[in-house]
Formats: structure tokens, C-alpha cells, sequence
């Protein structure tokens, strides 16, 4: 295993110039995620118009793969509607976590996350953007379903 | 300085096993004591030797396995008195280590006793074993947990916990070493205080037993608790050391077998001291292999070992602090055993994986700490805690692998 496979020059590019960083107003809806196990903390705050993530910004503190994470997410799901986001999810967390996932060609720059599945203590840092922004989603959901 | 160690240090090493494993590919380099040591042989060697010669239940049986499984354990109460200069076995429990040496101290001395308004000292680095038992008695009872704070370095100064002891104060609960910091505290003196205003004090000693010779008595501790792992020793075996006049006024913490001498459904009478606190079937094979470490560490000399780790602290720090962009966190002027670090632009926890790369293990993250490391005002930490094994080259191999993942993030 070569360590450049996890720390990519995509993730190293992302780390250091996160795209995206910031927060949205409300009506946008903001959700906090957490990792205990290194400290990582983040809020994603999704703006959705009709169930399409419109706009899509996050902050917060953690290693270099959450913040890589956190950052490609936020460029791959803008302009997606919440089904397809779900399916990205489910395409990201194969790659993340299963050793025989083929890296689909249509996931992009976000292929830069495959060298996670080699390091098992730190799939949770890649999938934190992902499960926080899913539970934004979640909340505006039931927000809007009220 | 020299540098040279006061004993054996390659003969040291082959005692272990494990140091000898390969990791990544890589010669490990192991400086995660601090969460859990490595054993040596005659660790592993007594474990074995006890299961296959010795084993049946103990205080139980006529049958001579009985007896002799007994004696072992009964034989390694009496080794960790002697560890701990305490005047009887009466006051050696055996638990499953510190954290339940701890919650036992507070559901049974401090629960009964406190009332609301009252008050459990504690300081601020302390490990989170040192904090949530009280809370949960505190939550339980109405008593307030208060904080001793730290100063800019990780120390705490003995003045702070005078100031801080109240009419309503029932305990005071102190590590001896930060397992966060490596700060040693001065932990006569905090108690001489604490004595002063009739407040009994807990001293968790974790961090502090692999580094030092422990006196309770010379120290007046009045709960002295430690983990086994920590020191070359098995896992789920540790001490709560207590003094008699406490240990006997306490109910018992959990009923079961041993810790009875008559059961009837109106009425149990409870076993005297120690057993009254050990419930159920103990870890005899556990503390067999306990006391083989406290024979392992005392033949090489806790002095020694002290002295050797004073040196690795020593250059560690200084080839550490030559590091452009790393921060040394908790800078006491008496530490012990382990530095605790930030590097700019490089997160501890991808720390922790490029130096895994290179066989080296080190913890990084909060350490169990939180409130000690949120105080630097930093998420994280990385931490390279040394034991009696651990050489000037490896902390080599640590300092040129820090510089390594500083050029990877530059």
C-alpha cells in the first residue's frame, strides 16, 4: 500500500483549498455532524428548491480526508435532486467500504476517495460530509413535510 | 546529560515479543504506552504457566488445584501491597482496572455520602475516568462537580485545589500523570491540603505507575487506583487501593459469590476485606500475570526506568520542538513519559495513519481527555508515549516521519 494512494493530489488540493466553505441563511437548512474518534466536526447547510439541492456549503474542523470529503461532495451534488443524491451516497459509501467495489468512471474526481478503503479507522472521516448532508436533507424534509 | 540507559536496554527489548513484529512491512515502533503497554515473556509466560499448572476457582474448593490457584492469586495481592507500600492486603482490590476501580470508590464511598449541594473536586486534565464516575453520582444525589483549573503549561498548581475545597467538598479525585499531558502533579502535597480540610482524596494512577515507585502510605492517599495493561501487565485486571478505615465503613458495590460469608433469602452477611469488593469469579490468570509484571518492572527498577524515560522526554522534546510548525501541548516543568503535539497543516489523526505507514504507532485524537485538550484550544492531539523498551532511535524515526508527512501536506 503506498500512502499517495489515500492522500491523492485531489484530496492534498481539497484539504488545503476547500471549495464551498461557508455557511447558507435560512431558509437553507443546516445539519452538524461529529466524529468522536478524531474530533472532526463539521455543519453542511443545503439549500433545496422542489427536492433539488440548489446550493450546497459547509464548515468546520477535521483531518485531511473529511475536509477532502466534505469538499468534492459539495461540488458533486449541486444541481441534484435528493434521489439521486441518495444514490450517489449509496454509490460513495460501496466505494468507501468494500474492497471488491468496482470505482464507477461517472463518479469523477470523487474516485479520489477509494484509497480510503485500505485505512478501515478512517472510513468515518470520508463518510461524515455525506451522512451529515443526508440528514440536512432529512430535516428539510420533514420540515417541509409539516 | 548522558544518554546512555542504566540498564539493559537490548536485553530489554527481546524480552518482548512483540517488538520483534514487523508492522507495514516496517520494524514497529511502538510508542503508544500510554494507552496500553507491551508484555514481556514472563507476562505471557506466567499466564500460561498458571492455566496449564495451577487453574481452578478460588476460596472455593478442598481440591489442591483450588488451593494453588488460590495461593497465585492471594500470592499477587500480596505482591501488589508490596508494590504499593500499603499495610495490608485488606486494602488491595483487585477490579477490571482503573475505570471500574474508580466507579467503584464513587457508587459506594462517595454516593451514600453525598448530598445535594455538595461537592466532588476534580481538576482539569483530568482522563474522562476521573470525570464521569462523579458526574454520575453527582446527577444521582444533587452534588456538584467543581473543577481544579490548569495553567498554560498542563499544571496544576497546589494553591488552586486550596481555594477551591469547600465546607461542602466530600472528595478529591487527581491524577498523578496526565495521561493527556504527561504532566506529573504533586500529588503529596495536594492531599496534605485536602487532608487539611478533612477531605479524602482518589489519586488516579494510570499513568503514573509504569514511570515511578508508588508509596501510598508515604504519599497518604486514601484510594489509589491503577490499570495493569498500562504496566507491561494483562488487560482487564487493576487495583483499587483503599484505606482500611474507608474500605470497611463501605457497602459493598456488586453482590455475588466471594464477597459473602452467609446467604440466607432474609439476610446476607458480607465477606470481610478484601473479598467483600470482589464479586463473582475474579481474573485470577490476570492478576497471576500482574504480579509477574510488577516482578519484571521492579528487577529492572522503576528508578531506572524513570531514569530512562527522563532522558527519551528530554530528546524527544528537543528533536520534537525543531520541527518547524509543531507545538509541544502541555509544557510542564515535571513531566513524565510521553509528549503530546499539533503540527501546522497537518491533522493528528493523518498523522496517525502516515506514521502507521512506517510501523510507527502513536494515539492521536483527545486521548479520553476532552476538556484537557479543548483547554489548547485544539481538536486533537498526537501523543508518543514511551516505555521502558523505547530507544533514542526510535524517537529518530518518529521526529523524521513528522517532517515526512509535513513535506506531504506542504
Amino acid at each position: 500500500m503506498d500512502l499517495k494512494d489515500l492522500y491523492r493530489d485531489v484530496i492534498l488540493d481539497h484539504n488545503k483549498r476547500p471549495r464551498n466553505l461557508g455557511t447558507l441563511a435560512p431558509p437553507a437548512i443546516g445539519a452538524k455532524g461529529h466524529n468522536p474518534l478524531c474530533g472532526d466536526q463539521l455543519t453542511v447547510y443545503v439549500s433545496l428548491d422542489h427536492g433539488q439541492i440548489t446550493d450546497v456549503k459547509f464548515e468546520g474542523s477535521g483531518c485531511a480526508i473529511s475536509m477532502a470529503s466534505a469538499s468534492l461532495m459539495t461540488e458533486a451534488v449541486k444541481g441534484l435532486d435528493t434521489e439521486a443524491f441518495a444514490r450517489l451516497h449509496a454509490s460513495i459509501h460501496d466505494v468507501l467500504t468494500r474492497h471488491d467495489a468496482e470505482v464507477p468512471a461517472a463518479l469523477g474526481k470523487l474516485a479520489a476517495l477509494g484509497g480510503v478503503r485500505e485505512y478501515p479507522s478512517r472510513v468515518k472521516c470520508a463518510s461524515l460530509a455525506w451522512r451529515t448532508l443526508e440528514a440536512a436533507i432529512a430535516g428539510a424534509v420533514s420540515v417541509t413535510t409539516e | 546529560m548522558t544518554r546512555t540507559p542504566p540498564y539493559d536496554l537490548a536485553a530489554a527489548r527481546a524480552d518482548f515479543p512483540i517488538l520483534a513484529r514487523p508492522i507495514r512491512g516496517k520494524p514497529l515502533v511502538y510508542l503508544d504506552n500510554g494507552a496500553s503497554a507491551q508484555r514481556p515473556s514472563a507476562v505471557i509466560e506466567a499466564e500460561r504457566r498458571y492455566a496449564e499448572e495451577s487453574h481452578a476457582n478460588v476460596h472455593r474448593g478442598v481440591h489442591t488445584l483450588s488451593q494453588r490457584a488460590t495461593d497465585a492469586f492471594e500470592g499477587a495481592r500480596e505482591r501488589v501491597r508490596r508494590f504499593l507500600n500499603a499495610r495490608s492486603t485488606r486494602e488491595i482490590i483487585f477490579t477490571r482496572g482503573t475505570t471500574e476501580s474508580i466507579n467503584l470508590v464513587a457508587q459506594s464511598y462517595a454516593r451514600p455520602r453525598l448530598q445535594a449541594g455538595d461537592e466532588i473536586l476534580v481538576t482539569h486534565l483530568e482522563h474522562h475516568a476521573n470525570i464521569v464516575p462523579w458526574q454520575m453520582v453527582c446527577d444521582a444525589t444533587g452534588a456538584r462537580l467543581v473543577v481544579v483549573p490548569i495553567n498554560e503549561r498542563g499544571e496544576v498548581d497546589p494553591e488552586d485545589v486550596r481555594t477551591r475545597i469547600s465546607s461542602r467538598t466530600r472528595l478529591l479525585g487527581v491524577a498523578h500523570v496526565s495521561n493527556a499531558l504527561g504532566t506529573v502533579l504533586p500529588v503529596a502535597e495536594i492531599i496534605a491540603i485536602a487532608h487539611h480540610a478533612g477531605v479524602p482524596v482518589l489519586v488516579d494512577g494510570a499513568q503514573a505507575v509504569p514511570h515511578m515507585a508508588i508509596d501510598v502510605q508515604a504519599m497518604d492517599a486514601d484510594f489509589y487506583v491503577f490499570s495493569g495493561h498500562k504496566l507491561y501487565g494483562p488487560d482487564g485486571i487493576g487495583i483499587l487501593y483503599g484505606r482500611e478505615t474507608l474500605l470497611a465503613e463501605m457497602p459493598p458495590w456488586q453482590g455475588g459469590g466471594d464477597m459473602i460469608l452467609h446467604v440466607s433469602f432474609e439476610r446476607t452477611t458480607y465477606n470481610e476485606l478484601p473479598y467483600k469488593f470482589e464479586a463473582g469469579t475474579p481474573h485470577i490468570s490476570g492478576a497471576v500475570g500482574l504480579g509477574a509484571a510488577l516482578d519484571y518492572v521492579e528487577r529492572i527498577g522503576l528508578e531506572n526506568i524513570g531514569h530512562w524515560e527522563a532522558t527519551l522526554l528530554d530528546y524527544a522534546t528537543q528533536r520534537l520542538s525543531g520541527i518547524e510548525g509543531l507545538r509541544i501541548i502541555g509544557t510542564a516543568a515535571h513531566k513524565a513519559g510521553l509528549v503530546s503535539f499539533v503540527v501546522d497543516d497537518v491533522h493528528p489523526h493523518d498523522l496517525g495513519t502516515i506514521l502507521d505507514e512506517q510501523g510507527i504507532a502513536i494515539r492521536t485524537g483527545h486521548h479520553c481527555a476532552m476538556p484537557a485538550i479543548e483547554f489548547f484550544k485544539v481538536p486533537a492531539t498526537a501523543r508518543a508515549s514511551f516505555g521502558l523498551y523505547t530507544t533514542l532511535e526510535e524517537i529518530d524515526c518518529l521526529a523524521e516521519a513528522v517532517i515526512a508527512a509535513r513535506e506531504l501536506f506542504r
